[in-house]
């Protein structure tokens, strides 16, 4: 028994923190756009971090719960209700047996998760539960959620946790942050002086081209110095890549193994969540950081969650 | 082939906060596909802690590291350390090429009148020209399974399509440029189409989902249509 899903939403997909290990295959990492929301929703339900939860993107899907279960919902706020009444996002919530879980206007962000305690039922695939919509393998029968899917939970609710206090969730970035911090790419000195000036002063648009692949940049175009083919090498999650044309492409969770674009930038792993957060029209800018500053950053974001796992054991005991 | 660049320079550099990449001089060559392998077969056999994945290219390879573990600086020193004594590549060189049979033309290979027309030559000549020779796997990307193949004779090359076709069917070999593959799956794709392999590249079922890795060899075989017709529509 889960929940039944009753209309599909924009794209619903089942996804935890990818798929390691297989990219010298050309199978791409997927796994949640924004990890640090999954991470802390299965943290706070108690679940491990990597505990595969639904990612709902901008139009959330319509759920009817078959059974009662605790279930938390982070990320974007698209404006969740329980049969009509708000839902309280970011704490563990009791959903009574037959209630509906709807959706309405995106209020912050763009990508939400729901996860619940336990965790669904989803057989892994080459070692993860992640969705990889091209290839059409992993998460609920390597696609999209439809009408009339039944998605199982893992494990049967049992009402012994209460969840009465807040949790200071200061770790999690606030969503209207236009700007993101990269270290300079592999080819970054291919690139003219005032296209590198023009890079990091611009403001960029996200254009409605983006999806879960990448998001293509509107904004001045940026130009190589010469323009020379170059053999195709590793890009992932974050690598901010220039076709000749100049307009830049941010290669998001659903990236290539390999790519034969000048790398112009990467984007530092702690600032992924805020551009997965990002849709359409979204105006961002880039900050030049080093590695060092980036490596640091992403270890705060580490220490944090270390400190958030350590109190919930405690209240959980 | 061109000049081949020592094969023992080597730079590393940073891709983002958490990957390192060992660089090659720039070019498709045997040499450094042995060494790339053999760094390959190095971290297969000694990880270290830290270590997430690698990802062979043509003149580079990409280990992906958790930097909470493990610093640039500390990887790099280690890089540096492993190149010096490092083995040669076993993989590979040895074995047998591996056989991906090919039916050419037709409905499988639209394009191949194509590619005959713009090569002035006869399509049975593309056929023998493209199946009499061997090819390495110099690295395995874009879709799942997609081999970059290295040593097409240049007598076949190809210009890709200026409009893509929007769905190129699994199986389908393809030439774009100097360069010969075999699309592993469903995708839009550019190139021109010469024929159809009755064999998986990607079999999403299987646990071990892809056929070929950097390193192999292969070689492909003309078979007749109906061992296709049965393959996909069981007749």
């Amino acid at each position: 028994m889960g929940f039944k899903v009753v209309k599909a939403g924009m794209l619903s997909t089942i996804q935890d923190l990818g798929r390691y290990g297989y990219q010298k295959s050309g199978i791409i990492v997927s796994g949640a756009m924004d990890k640090l929301a999954l991470r802390i929703g299965n943290l706070l339900l108690g679940n491990e971090e990597d505990e595969a939860g639904l990612e709902i993107t901008l139009i959330g899907p319509v759920l009817l719960f078959e059974e009662a279960h605790l279930i938390i919902l982070t990320g974007a706020d698209l404006s969740p209700s329980i049969d009509g009444a708000p839902l309280t996002m970011w704490r563990p919530v009791h959903i009574p047996k037959g209630s509906l879980l709807t959706f309405g206007k995106p209020a912050s962000g763009c990508r939400a998760y729901l996860s619940v305690a336990g965790g669904f039922k989803i057989k892994p695939v080459l070692g993860s539960c992640a969705t990889y919509l091209q290839a059409g393998i992993g998460g609920w029968e390597g696609r999209a959620l439809k009408p009339g899917d039944r998605i199982p939970f893992k494990q049967a609710y049992k009402a012994n946790g209460k969840f009465n206090w807040t949790p200071d969730l200061k770790l999690y970035p606030r969503l209207d942050k236009q700007t993101i911090g990269v270290i300079a790419g592999p080819e970054f000195s291919l690139f003219t002086k005032d296209s590198i000036a023009a890079f990091f002063s611009q403001e960029f648009s996200i254009s409605k081209d983006n999806n879960r692949m990448g998001y293509r940049l509107d904004g001045a175009g940026i130009h190589q110095t010469k323009t020379e083919e170059m053999l195709s090498s590793a890009v992932t999650f974050g690598t901010i890549q220039v076709p000749q044309q100049g307009k830049p492409i941010i290669l998001m969770a659903d990236s290539q193994t390999t790519g034969g674009y000048p790398r112009i930038a990467q984007v530092i792993t702690a600032a992924l969540s805020i551009l997965a957060q990002k849709q359409t029209g979204s105006l961002i800018k880039f900050e030049l950081i080093t590695l060092a500053e980036a490596q640091k950053q992403l270890q705060q974001q580490e220490k944090q969650i270390q400190q958030l796992k350590h109190t919930i054991s405690l209240k959980y005991g | 082939m061109t000049i081949e660049a020592n094969s023992n320079d080597f730079r590393c550099y940073p891709l983002g906060d958490s990957a390192i990449v060992i660089q090659f001089a720039d070019e498709i060559s045997i040499p450094i596909n042995q060494k790339i392998r053999a760094i390959g077969e190095f971290l297969d056999e000694y990880t270290f802690e830290g270590f997430v994945e690698y990802v062979p290219a043509f003149s580079s390879i990409t280990i992906y590291y958790q930097p909470s573990l493990i610093s640039f600086q500390e990887l790099e020193t280690m890089v540096q350390e492993m190149m010096e004594d490092l083995p040669e590549a076993t993989t590979g060189s040895q074995s047998a090429a591996i056989e991906i049979p090919v039916v050419y033309g037709g409905e499988w290979g639209p394009d191949l009148e194509f590619v005959a027309q713009h090569n002035k030559l006869s399509i049975e000549e593309i056929i023998h020209i493209h199946s009499s020779t061997e090819y390495l796997v110099y690295m395995i990307g874009f879709a799942p399974g997609f081999p970059y193949l290295g040593g097409m004779d240049s007598r076949i090359a190809t210009p890709r399509k200026e409009t893509p076709t929007s769905s190129i069917s699994a199986g389908s070999v393809g030439i774009a440029g100097m360069q010969t593959g075999v699309y592993p799956i469903e995708t839009p794709g550019g190139w021109q189409i010469i024929g159809r392999t009755t064999i998986d590249l990607f079999d999403k079922e299987s646990d071990t989902p892809v056929l070929l890795k950097a390193g192999d060899r292969i070689r492909f075989v003309p078979v007749e249509a109906d061992i296709l017709m049965e393959e996909i529509y069981g007749i």
